[in-house]
């Protein structure tokens, strides 16, 4: 595998069990600061399992997972970490207690000690820059799928972090809500934070990867570029992977 | 005519009301601060059984199990006659405050337990993602979800706690039922323990319309 000097996320040796099935074995996998990598794979190859270690929100039993130098363990540093990790989820998650200025606002308030107006303020920027600035005063419940995902962008963003964390971002939208969603998350790459992206929108992997990194049986199988990947790929497994997707 | 002048004596009612509005103001009393201290301590009960350490955790489950089981009535005695062997002599105020509270608190855990468990874990992860600490997590996102999902159980039992004041006349407190019964004596009539049932419907009915309300409007919005 191939060893990035200083990267941003840096895994070794990470394994992941539940009872008796392995979601993640032994995976080592290095992330340049600004790149943008995509996850593809099967169902069950361990994708989710694998980005939801960078920031702990699921634990691994082996290896080490380091975050800007910065080993993602449960202890004091984790709110660290996870202060510089954005999530964005397949469900969105929004916090449907509060309007959806709010769910934005939050973490700035109480992790970076922001001032409600302040946060308020700042969250309105970012619903803009999302595309839905009109919808700020409005529950979560209220809103369509897609614009529950742009906020859910809009909340990861808000933290300012320097990595964002897709898992199946689109997976859950009606098919004419992907598509909205896609542009957003397509203006946020190569605009300098690093993203980590599990998805099964091959059309949209091929335009905004810097590096594919394929998956299978909880291991990564092949790390290459899209147009490697997508053309040109010599593992077997990946093969019969871009046929099943490509040709349904 | 002789019914209506043993049990519904107008005369006699009067006479006792000052007794009686004396009780129902005690009864109120006694019976919101045991409720409030409930709440409270529930909550707490409840945080520590999820989320504590270990041992920590069985202590919460001990107490929540000894006083779901302990009749309240002993429990209230215990505290008044059986403490003062020990040194603790409490009013019959305090004592029942106190007897009630802790029962109460019991159930109130079970309660904001069953709530907080309701709670997806996309909720918990989401907040936690954004670096919130765990107290945050708990008062921003979590708590106002699970107790909006768990007030129509609360208010009930709320009702119960509200109920069960009237034991405190066993510890000679001069609650409602106990001023009742001391101007039943005095008149040689039981008019007054009917107006004291009507004082208990008067405060309790409301409250039992109010669960039905809740409970209509939390199921047409159950996610």
């Amino acid at each position: 595998m191939s060893t990035i000097p200083n990267p941003i996320i840096r895994m070794r040796g990470v394994g992941r069990r539940f009872g008796t099935f392995e979601a993640l074995r032994n995976v080592d996998l290095d992330v340049a600061a600004g790149e943008v990598v995509v996850l593809l794979g099967p169902s069950g190859s361990g994708k989710s399992t694998l980005i939801r270690c960078i920031n702990h929100l699921e634990e691994y039993d082996s290896g080490d997972v380091f975050v800007g130098g910065v080993r993602v363990e449960r202890g004091p540093n984790l709110l660290k970490v996870r202060q510089q990790t954005g999530m964005v989820f397949q469900s969105f998650n929004l916090f449907p207690n509060q309007t959806v200025l709010d769910n934005v606002a939050l973490g700035p308030v109480r992790v970076k000690g922001l001032t409600w107006e302040a946060a308020r303020t700042k969250a309105r920027t970012l619903l803009e820059r999302v595309g839905i600035a009109s919808q700020a005063e409005k529950y979560p419940g209220q809103l369509s799928g897609g614009q529950q995902q742009r906020v859910g962008i809009a909340r990861a963003l808000a933290m300012e972090p320097r990595i964002l964390l897709f898992d199946e971002p689109t997976s859950a939208l009606d098919p004419e809500m992907v598509g909205e969603v896609l542009q957003v998350i397509r203006s946020l790459a190569h605009s300098g934070v690093t993203m980590v992206l599990v998805t099964h929108e091959m059309g949209f992997a091929r335009q905004v990867a810097d590096r594919i990194v394929f998956m299978e049986a909880g291991e990564i199988r092949e790390v290459s570029t899209p147009d490697v990947f997508f053309s040109a790929t010599t593992n077997e497994r990946a093969r019969a992977f871009l046929d099943a997707v490509l040709n349904h | 005519m002789s019914i209506v002048n043993t049990f519904f004596n107008l005369d006699v009612l009067v006479r006792s009301l000052p007794l009686l509005l004396q009780g129902l103001w005690r009864t109120i009393l006694l019976g919101a601060l045991s409720i409030a201290l409930g709440l409270v301590g529930g909550l707490a009960l409840a945080l520590v059984r999820l989320y504590a350490p270990r041992w920590l955790r069985w202590l919460a489950v001990a107490y929540i199990d000894v006083f779901r089981a302990l009749p309240v009535l002993v429990w209230l005695v215990i505290v008044y006659y059986a403490f003062p062997f020990l040194g603790v002599s409490l009013s019959p105020f305090a004592s029942a405050c106190l007897a009630l509270a802790t029962v109460s608190s019991a159930y109130t855990a079970e309660i904001y337990r069953a709530g907080i468990e309701a709670i997806p874990r996309g909720q918990f992860e989401a907040a936690q993602s954004v670096g919130l600490r765990p107290f945050d997590v708990m008062r921003d996102v979590v708590l106002p979800q699970a107790i909006r999902i768990v007030i129509p159980p609360l208010t009930n039992n709320s009702i119960n706690v509200m109920k069960d004041t009237a034991l405190a006349s066993v510890v000679a407190l001069p609650d409602l039922l106990k001023q009742a019964t001391q101007a039943q004596a005095l008149a040689a009539n039981p008019t007054p323990l009917i107006g004291a049932a009507v004082l208990y419907l008067l405060i309790l009915l409301p409250l039992v319309r109010l669960v039905a309300r809740f409970e209509k409007r939390y199921q047409g919005r159950a996610r």
